[in-house]
């Protein structure tokens, strides 16, 4: 085993040693070392995120190295989704600690947490086997059921665990059952081998198998009608554990989404994008619809994120996956703010959670009400903020492949889902104040508000290098 | 006389997943019977592995069924530890108790 196709780990065992010895100091020095774990993790993520960075810049498209035993194979692409990965990790791990401390549950354990599900993910993206793909989501699934039962005293949190537990469960024996059968219709588990196998001769059995799988990662990525976990583990799991859920996750399994349908599954791609524009018709809608009704605002944004699903899932679904990592760069922008937002309002030591609680927020807070209305009117696609422009994007994609239709859908989609937006908006603006809220103390949260709210009116002109990087990215994946 | 061939595995193999499954949604009484389904949909997936395994010659079937055995074990645990905190909230662990958040 040379060092060069180890070097393909680099990352993973980083991580890995990081939250091995961050489990020890935080074993063996208590709850009081809790600020020092979750910073010295903050930084570890952020460190091999600048490493990865690194490796990437002045590389040629079409590079890529194979790791130990053929498992892992990376390339741009994986690279570039591991760094979204890292990147919003340190942000989620960030806006959780004020949470934490208040509801007294600050413990080294979640950042810990966060690094092996981060490692987990990295993992899975690397696979170019579908042993390590099954380890590696294996491995974030199990982090991520137990940070939603993080308040552990809570019962709704507990709920959410294990509502979360089971149907993930489910889908990891989905995904297995997928797994045994193409490994049995086309003898090997290699990514490589798969895909040459199936271009020869699709047998029915193999297609079966990659119905399955397929299954279970839209399960992940909570495409309609395999979403119904989504609201329940939002609104249960606490705050800081939902923005994590809403943003890395995600763009975890949508990288391992796209590089399953373009890589083994290649040879089947008429199948699956025949299927894939049904279903983001049907996330879109049942997004834009089911959100109407909310009244917790956590919940609120479960709907959201399932009807944002569905737009980036029409990119992929137009063959397009430039398209899908730009919206899902620009989402974690967004749905990071928002969560923010929710993070830092508080009133009587109690976390604020429905939509009636923003009451005139404009008169007592005008920045935060401010704030909060960009990153609305930017989720609703409202130019000329970021969300109108991915939204754009996606949308030429689907009428470039000629999906005219499921732009229609998605317009529609994104004038329903505008109403509950500017919902929002209008009770932040125009209700009376009900109380005041507490004082802000939350740095962290504070500059992340403003940060995100920048980057979404000045995401205009960062979209065109993000949109290179993704066009540089996706060379490999799809020739 | 019936040899049993790799067919037989893959019905038997199908059978007790769909049990598993049925398992998990039919089930109203306790959340237990759900640890069982899920343990017994990936029993099924070995079954389909080591056959498959023995079918092809190729021993990376046989392979990845311990790999799986050992993930159910560490899914089992942590599934246990969630439900003994769920009970410890709520003080039951009744399907139809599960129902705090909806709509």
């Amino acid at each position: 085993m040379d060092l060069l196709s180890l070097s393909t780990l680099l990352p993973e065992i980083t991580l890995t040693l990081a939250a091995l010895l961050l489990l020890m100091v935080g074993v063996f020095m208590g709850d009081r070392v809790t600020n020092a774990v979750t910073q010295f993790a903050v930084l570890a993520l952020l460190l091999v995120a600048a490493a990865l960075g690194a490796t990437m810049w002045g590389v040629e498209a079409d590079f890529h190295l194979t790791g130990p035993q053929g498992f892992v194979d990376v390339s741009l692409f994986t690279s570039l989704i591991k760094l979204m990965v890292l990147i919003t990790a340190a942000g989620a791990l960030l806006l959780a600690t004020g949470y934490l401390r208040r509801e007294e549950i600050y413990k080294p354990e979640y950042a810990v947490l966060v690094l092996l599900a981060v490692t987990g993910m990295c993992l899975m993206l690397s696979a170019s086997n579908f042993l390590m793909l099954y380890m590696g989501l294996e491995m974030q699934s199990l982090c991520l059921y137990v940070l939603a039962a993080f308040r552990r005293d809570a019962t709704r949190a507990t709920e959410a665990g294990l509502k979360y537990f089971v149907l993930g469960a489910l889908a990891s024996g989905l995904l297995l059952y997928g797994i045994s059968l193409v490994y049995g219709f086309t003898g090997s588990l290699s990514f490589a081998e798969v895909a040459t196998a199936l271009s020869q001769d699709s047998s029915r059995g193999a297609l079966v198998g990659f119905g399955f799988i397929l299954v279970a990662l839209l399960f992940k990525v909570s495409v309609a009608p395999f979403h119904m976990w989504v609201p329940d583990v939002y609104e249960g799991a606490p705050t800081p554990v939902t923005a994590f859920f809403s943003v890395v996750p995600k763009i975890a399994a949508f990288g391992l989404l796209m590089k399953v349908c373009y890589g083994p599954f290649a040879p089947l791609q008429d199948k699956w994008l025949w299927l894939l524009p049904v279903l983001a018709a049907i996330t879109m809608l049942w997004g834009a619809i089911a959100a109407i009704g909310q009244t917790n605002l956590k919940r609120l944004l479960a709907y959201s994120s399932i009807g944002h699903v569905g737009f980036a899932l029409m990119g992929l679904a137009a063959n397009d996956p430039r398209s899908v990592i730009v919206y899902l760069a620009f989402y974690a922008v967004m749905s990071l703010g928002v969560f923010a937002v929710l993070l830092l309002m508080h009133r009587d030591e109690r976390m604020l959670e429905t939509i009636d609680d923003l009451a005139g927020l404009s008169r007592v807070h005008p920045g935060l009400a401010a704030a909060m209305a960009i990153l609305m009117f930017s989720m609703a696609g409202i130019p000329p903020l970021v969300g109108f422009f991915t939204k754009l994007y996606v949308f030429v994609a689907a009428v470039q492949a000629d999906l005219i239709w499921l732009a229609v859908i998605g317009a529609v989609a994104s004038v329903v889902g505008a109403y509950y937006y500017l919902n929002v908006i209008k009770v932040m603006y125009f209700d009376e104040p009900v109380a005041k809220y507490d004082r802000f103390t939350d740095g962290n949260l504070t500059g992340t508000v403003t940060a995100m709210a920048v980057l979404s009116v000045a995401g205009l002109l960062l979209i065109a290098p993000v949109v290179m990087l993704a066009q540089y990215a996706v060379h490999l994946l799809k020739p | 006389m019936i040899t049993v061939g790799l067919t037989h595995y893959l019905v038997l193999a199908a059978l007790l997943f769909t049990l598993g499954i049925l398992g998990i949604f039919l089930n109203r009484k306790n959340v237990i019977v759900i640890l069982m389904s899920v343990e017994l949909m990936l029993l099924a997936v070995n079954i389909n592995f080591v056959a498959f395994s023995a079918a092809l010659g190729n021993i990376e079937g046989q392979i990845f069924s311990l790999f799986v055995l050992t993930v159910a074990a560490a899914e089992a645990a942590i599934g246990l530890a969630i439900l003994v905190v769920y009970f410890r909230n709520r003080g039951s662990i009744a399907v139809d108790d599960i129902n705090l958040m909806k709509g």
